[in-house]
């Protein structure tokens, strides 16, 4: 383990259910404590459900792993109470600087824009993520059972019997859900015979952790071959405590063993950095990755998420990125079922929407291999022009590909969404995930959104919005699954029913085309579900209905 | 009207979602094209598309201007 980092273990309790006469019954059961797995409890938790969550283990990630966390995930543990922690830690960075051989023909910024509460990525190595996200979980009450290994599995709809391995013996417990997010090689997946289909790289990469004083700037760094690695690729990312993370490619051909030790390792630093500067090994990996996901997400009351159900490889910091959707995606449906308060067939979005948003993650990582690591002698032709054109064309950057970096997917053909019916400019449209903008005295849009269903609310003046409107919010508020309205207001004023928020740079209405009375209905997830050009509670309720799957005969 | 130099790939069937879109799905169909095809191969299948596609600009213009880019050393 890395000396930049005191690596905690967590109590192993002996579960109850090794004392039940009876097997225990359980709601939710999500096993894999990974930062995926985590915020699924949490979320969980945080919608009131009572949660286990089974690792094997007792501790963080060993080594730094999943080291980009993009805008959308930092919104996400915002949400789940997290985004703070891993802001002050992190390392927040939005350029990414592309070079080849001896020079740069590429650069990029993740946000050209200002006006977000969050940067465009935040690097922070992985066990970070876990050990604040394992206190979030406990503090939120969830059952954490550390050392609990899952040996077996039986049925896949309710009761879901696990067989658990402890320290102190072996027990049963049922549960009516089971959230699998037990990573890659996901052994539930396995022993529920289930397939996962895709393709594996033929290429080897080198992970070096390095800890160094070092002045280059926190932004990530990409050459195409290098004269310090020639006809290779390298990366370099800053992390936190002084950690760099410098990732080599090494070629198929190249033997895992033998190029981990560091007589290997430290002379290729050494090139990279090119004086002779002191650093500090603290964690190297030789990896091999795959792009594939499995044919259905959900089977029966089994639902995979992260690395368990889908794999990139790492160009465009796509696997924790997209897992954390997956969370995000799945709670409030979870919690909304369980309720009674939406059909089963809910969850089926789960994997329509995130099966989706898988093949897009997996194209665009494929692509990016392809272009790092071209598969014939035409296709490195192709590619090494693309660079030499990319130094003086605009069109040629644009084609230059060292990973697509991770944005949220747009739900663009989800059943969940109800169609545009009015014209509305930019990018808010159904399914799409909702863009922050500044509002009053320091607070954010997206936090207004979230945990619930919202209704936005564009207004002039909160004083001359329609009686009869107003009147409908309590109807909002009333419902089954319930509406909380938000008003975006150019001048300050009070609403009953609704908390009214001033966007005092007109950024919200930019972004959301948000002319006086528009209407957005928002997700729990904060991805747009309708929206309107002026408020009308039938068109509301119904939208509310699609977007909860309560809108279609059984 | 001058060569084209900034980014120019549109797919008149679907708007994007994501601005590289439209030119990471040209290059994937080009390297597709090329598949199991040998060197020679290759360098003719080239040659046409470029005839090809200099008869559909057909501005001598443009043309001589990108031959002109296009032999340039970075």
């Amino acid at each position: 383990m890395p000396s930049s980092y005191r690596q905690p273990h967590f109590a192993y309790l002996r579960p109850p259910d090794l004392d039940a006469v009876q097997r225990l019954r359980r709601p939710v059961v999500v096993v894999g404590a990974g930062p995926v797995g985590l915020a699924v409890a949490i979320d969980c938790r945080l919608k009131g459900l009572p949660v286990v969550l089974l690792d094997e283990d007792d501790t963080v990630s060993i080594g730094s792993r999943g080291l980009c966390y993009a805008k959308r995930s930092l919104e996400i543990l915002d949400r789940l109470g997290c985004g703070e922690a891993v802001i002050a830690k992190g390392v927040s960075w939005n350029v990414g600087r592309t070079f080849f051989r001896d020079h740069e023909v590429y650069r990029f910024d993740l946000v050209p824009e200002p006006d977000h509460k969050r940067p465009g990525m935040v690097n922070l190595q992985q066990y970070y993520l876990e050990e604040y996200q394992s206190a979030r979980a406990a503090t939120l009450g969830v059952d954490l059972r550390w050392k609990n290994r899952v040996i077996a599995v039986s049925g896949s709809s309710d009761p879901v019997v696990l067989t658990v391995d402890t320290p102190d013996g072996i027990y049963e417990l049922e549960t009516a859900w089971l959230i699998v997010a037990d990573g890659a090689r996901s052994p539930i997946r396995r022993m529920m015979g289930l397939d996962i289909e895709g393709k594996v790289f033929r290429d080897r990469f080198l992970i070096a952790d390095v800890r160094m004083q070092a002045d280059f700037p926190p932004e990530r760094w990409f050459w195409f071959d290098p004269p310090f690695h020639p006809n290779q690729s390298v990366l370099l990312h800053r992390q936190a405590d002084n950690v760099w993370r410098i990732d080599f490619q090494l070629g198929w051909d190249a033997d895992p063993e033998a190029e981990k030790a560091p007589e290997r390792v430290i002379p290729r630093i050494k090139a990279m950095l090119g004086d002779d500067r002191e650093f500090e090994l603290e964690w190297v990996s030789v990896y091999t990755f795959q792009c594939r996901r499995m044919a259905r997400f959900r089977h029966g009351r089994v639902l995979f998420v992260g690395d368990a159900a889908h794999q990139v490889s790492p160009f465009g910091a796509r696997g924790a990125n997209s897992g954390y959707q997956d969370a995000d995606n799945l709670a409030w449906k979870l919690q909304l079922v369980i309720a009674g308060l939406a059909p089963e067939r809910l969850l089926d979005t789960y994997d329509e929407e995130r099966v989706a948003a898988a093949d897009e993650n997996l194209l665009n990582s494929t692509r990016s291999t392809d272009f790092i690591t071209p598969k014939s002698g035409i296709s490195r032709i192709f590619r090494d022009a693309v660079l030499e054109l990319a130094e003086r064309h605009a069109f040629a950057r644009r084609l230059v590909n060292s990973g697509r970096l991770s944005l949220p997917a747009v739900y663009v053909h989800s059943s969940l969404n109800t169609p545009d019916v009015e014209a509305f400019a930019g990018d808010m449209s159904p399914g799409a995930p909702m863009a922050d903008a500044p509002l009053d005295d320091g607070h954010w849009l997206i936090d207004e959104l979230g945990g619930g269903f919202r209704l936005l609310l564009f207004a002039d003046v909160p004083a001359a919005i329609e009686r009869s409107i107003v009147d409908a919010f309590t109807v909002l508020r009333h419902q089954p699954v319930p509406i909380e309205v938000v008003i975006l207001a150019r001048r300050s004023g009070a609403v009953a029913n609704a908390r009214v928020r001033i966007d005092f740079k007109g950024v919200a209405a930019d972004r959301y085309d948000g002319h006086h009375g528009a209407v957005y209905l928002a997700r729990p997830d904060q991805h747009v579900a309708a929206r309107w050009r002026r408020f009308d509670l039938d068109r509301i309720l119904a939208a509310l209905a699609r977007a909860t799957c309560n809108d279609r005969e059984v | 009207m001058p060569l084209t130099l900034n980014a120019n790939f549109h797919d008149p069937e679907k708007r994007p979602i994501r601005d590289f879109s439209p030119g990471d799905d040209f290059y994937e169909m080009l390297i597709d094209a090329h598949r199991d095809l040998s060197a020679e191969q290759s360098a003719k299948f080239n040659a046409k598309l470029i005839l090809l596609l200099a008869n559909h600009i057909g501005d001598l213009v443009v043309l001589r201007e990108a031959i002109a880019r296009a032999g340039e050393t970075a």
